[in-house]
């Protein structure tokens, strides 16, 4: 069995092949990398963040360091592998960067009410994972997301995030914990 | 339990859908990084995107969408360099990578992906971990682009250590701007030229504002001190008609904070077209009236802006109002200023709700802006929203080409922007620029009065491009002196005579103010000690003597070629009220910003100061600031 490959490949040139050109200055392979991982940086950064507005901020942010960072990459590293780590770093840069602003900023949600989200059923969905997230501290959050929004393997998510895979699987089971914690609240308020 | 995990999953899942103009704008964003990284590596002059570098994203804080120029959209203005250019074969390529990336694209051939292999090896630092952990590293480069310089931070790994960061274009002066410490003293012995790019921001005054106001001490970083300083109107004189689009002028006062020093106050006032001159004015109010309006500090902020501005019309003037949501509709018909109760109650019934269709609002305003236009009059849509601006079927550089074209028939556009979280920026700021007019942001009743009242007539047409300020001081009168702000606008002395490098632009009566502080041969506030192999200085000081000479170039709008204006500091250029309370400000900012070249001089002489020096502050702006500043003072204890 071969091991789940996160690089998206589906026809065409695969991520590496294009990296690799982008970083030589082959324009249209960047742009083509970029345009087909935009939605994948959106994704994560919004998960990570809660915020969509400070989520597309920091995707632009993502977008626009590539060229540089393109130039470090190297093949031996999956590109999406590499790529999310860049996500996780540029999201842990950007809550050190607003903590030092002053700002509130250590939540995740608090994201404005998509418009699309009227429906009450939507809305306490929401209210749910911005209440289950907040209750979880960033490391914690940051694990989930990779590992349940973006269907990391703990390993993965271990590579990812630097760390070994005990530590993500410890994690995991410490978010069971508090989320059962906050059922039970929830119950017995 | 696992259902929690489940419901957490599932939860996380259903993240919202990428919104097109963000998506765009990254895009675009990430294109420019991209061609910049291949310019230096080209060996393009390093300094010809110094604006790129500049913290203009700071006002995004509060959201503000003024002189976002590191977010153009460049291919739709007027291609002068070469990056531009480049931006053109960008909106040719990125429609088409929408609908099917992949069905023109060749598959990088070997030969390329092999060459990229050997760069990488050669080029590459040799071991893994530095690489991996620059990889990991905040990044300062080409977000430094993007970031605005209140969120920069020192980055943990140094960039410009790096080998491959030189070579690959990551633009180390850029980064050293964006994190600029305050400007420091320079030895005229050493360095007697001292050259920046002019600056008519104010966002990082909004900022400031904005903090101290919610009762917190604003981040040292967050302090930008020539925004602050230019903020506020000065009387300067102006400009004849006919002479050149600004006039300099020059004062030389004591500094208030050191009485061994002087601060120079070098003034520049754009050309201010005579408000009886102008002709009536056709303005097509484009309101968004989208659901994402309805938000105390949007829709009903818009109506009471669009009051206001309503006082400073003419009775010949024509208003009509078109509003866009799920479909766009006229909501008042041409009608003529002076009926103002009509207008007023038009504007009353504009109600927010049901999703945004902009392209066609801004069709039918543009039609109703052509059949109000008679020869010689002005016409003029303004755009109000929030910046969730649904471009329809065409693409930004369509919507911004059809604007383009609106303008050569002589309608012009302008943005507004209210409320934070939508504003997408980049396109509202390529549509101000392509309509020939501004793009605001308005976040308060009084920033409203101050933008569509007070500043009206002004800023609707830039008056000269790429404004760069050289001073060479004398050393026998000056032996040391110190730039206050413009730490982000320091251009290198050569860049001065260089068409080719970007500075600021300056707008119809827009003022731009720096001050030096500079320190006479002999004085006891001398920071440097003399070099012992330095030329000898020169005999006694003549009182009479120019302490510098100050060089300004600039561009006609459309022009390539730079013109120069020469104008000396003479010691007697006695100062005003306005340039000690200008002195004011700068001690407010460094006040705030950590200071260490003030000594005793504290809140207490800086307030004084002000309010000595309010001069008639018919706006209260002075007055505003003042207040401010005893709040920081409190903030401080």
């Amino acid at each position: 069995m071969q091991m789940n490959s996160l690089d998206s490949a589906p026809e065409g040139p695969t991520d590496s092949g294009l990296a690799l050109a982008a970083a030589a200055g082959d324009r249209v392979a960047f742009a083509t990398l970029v345009t087909r991982h935009y939605d994948r940086i959106f994704g994560l950064c919004w998960r990570l963040t809660g915020q969509r507005a400070e989520a597309e901020d920091l995707a632009q942010e993502i977008c626009a360091s590539l060229p540089r960072r393109l130039q470090s990459w190297r093949r031996e590293a999956q590109f999406s592998t590499w790529l999310y780590r860049v996500i996780v770093n540029a999201a842990h840069d950007a809550r050190r960067r607003s903590a030092t602003r002053g700002r509130a900023a250590a939540g995740w949600g608090d994201w404005e009410i998509a418009r699309q989200a009227t429906m009450a059923e939507d809305r306490a969905a929401q209210d749910w994972l911005a209440t289950a997230m907040q209750s979880l501290p960033p490391d914690l959050r940051d694990t989930v997301a990779l590992v349940l929004g973006e269907d990391l393997t703990q390993a993965q998510a271990a590579t990812v995030l630097g760390l070994s895979e005990g530590t993500v699987a410890w994690r995991m089971s410490e978010v069971k914990k508090r989320l059962r914690a906050l059922a039970a609240e929830e119950a017995h308020p | 339990m696992t259902d929690d995990i489940d419901a957490l999953k599932a939860a996380l899942k259903a993240s919202p859908p990428a919104r097109n103009p963000a998506r765009t704008a990254a895009l675009s964003a990430a294109l420019r990084a991209f061609d910049e990284a291949q310019d230096s590596r080209q060996g393009l002059p390093h300094g010809l995107r110094h604006t790129a570098d500049r913290p203009e994203r700071a006002g995004l804080l509060k959201g503000c969408l003024a002189m976002l120029s590191g977010l153009k959209l460049k291919p739709v203005l007027a291609a002068t360099t070469s990056a531009a250019a480049l931006g053109l074969v960008m909106v040719a390529v990125l429609p088409n990578l929408d609908q099917g990336p992949m069905r023109q694209l060749p598959a990088p051939s070997a030969p390329v992906a092999e060459t990229a292999v050997v760069q990488m090896d050669t080029e590459a630092v040799a071991d893994d971990a530095p690489a991996l952990r620059k990889a990991m590293a905040p990044d300062t480069g080409a977000v430094a682009a993007q970031a605005p310089a209140v969120m920069a931070e020192p980055p943990m790994v140094a960039d410009g250590d790096l080998p491959e960061a030189e070579r690959f274009g990551v633009e180390t002066e850029g980064e050293a701007y964006a994190n600029a410490a305050p400007n420091p003293v320079r030895s005229t012995a050493e360095t007697p030229v001292s050259t920046f790019s002019v600056d008519v921001d104010t966002a990082s005054y909004a900022v400031i504002r904005a903090m101290l106001n919610a009762g917190q001490r604003p981040d040292p970083q967050a302090v930008r001190i020539e925004e602050m300083i230019n903020y506020f109107p000065y009387a300067y004189p102006a400009p004849q008609a006919g002479g050149a689009p600004f006039l300099p002028s020059v004062a030389v006062m004591p500094t208030p904070w050191n009485a061994d020093t002087r601060l120079v106050r070098i003034a520049l006032q754009g050309r201010m077209p005579a408000q009886e001159d102008r002709p009536p004015l056709n303005l097509v109010l484009l309101i968004d009236t989208s659901g994402s309006m309805d938000d105390p500090a949007k829709l009903p902020l818009l109506k009471q802006s669009l009051g206001m501005m309503l006082g400073e019309l003419r009775a010949e003037d024509q208003v009509a109002i078109v509003a866009y949501a799920g479909s766009a509709g006229e909501v008042l018909p041409p009608t003529p200023a002076a009926e103002r109760a009509t207008i007023l109650a038009a504007l009353d019934r504009l109600d927010a709700g049901g999703p945004t269709a902009g392209a066609e609002g801004l069709d039918l305003a543009y039609r109703l802006g052509a059949r109000m236009k008679q020869a010689g009059e002005v016409s003029r849509v303004l755009l109000a929203t929030d910046g969730d601006f649904n471009l329809g079927p065409s693409d930004p550089a369509a919507l911004a080409d059809y604007i383009a074209r609106q303008r050569d028939s002589g309608l012009y556009l302008s943005v507004l922007g209210f409320g934070r979280g939508n504003l997408d920026d980049a396109v509202m700021q390529s549509l101000a620029q392509s309509g020939n007019g501004t793009a605001s942001y308005i976040d308060t009743v009084q920033e409203a009065r101050k933008v569509l009242v007070d500043q009206l007539t002004g800023a609707l047409f830039p008056i000269a491009d790429d404004v760069k300020i050289q001073v060479e001081w004398n050393p026998a009168q000056v032996a040391e002196y110190r730039l206050i702000g413009y730490e982000t606008r320091a251009l290198r002395r050569e860049d001065f005579n260089n068409d080719r490098v970007d500075a600021g632009e300056i707008g119809a009566g827009h003022q731009v103010t720096a001050l030096y502080e500079i320190t006479p041969p002999g004085s006891p506030a001398l920071l440097n000690d003399p070099l012992r192999y330095g030329p000898p200085s020169s005999a006694e000081a003549d009182p009479g003597a120019e302490l510098g000479f100050v060089r300004l170039r600039y561009k006609a709008p459309g022009e390539t070629k730079s013109a120069l204006i020469e104008v000396p500091v003479l010691a007697d250029a006695a100062a005003d009220p306005d340039a000690r309370f200008a002195a004011a400000i700068a001690g407010f900012g460094q006040l705030l910003g950590g200071a260490s070249y003030l000594g005793d001089w504290g809140w207490d002489q800086a307030i004084e100061l002000a309010l000595n020096n309010r001069g008639d502050d018919p706006f209260g702006y002075r007055i505003e600031a003042i207040n401010l500043m005893r709040l920081a003072q409190n903030l401080a204890r």
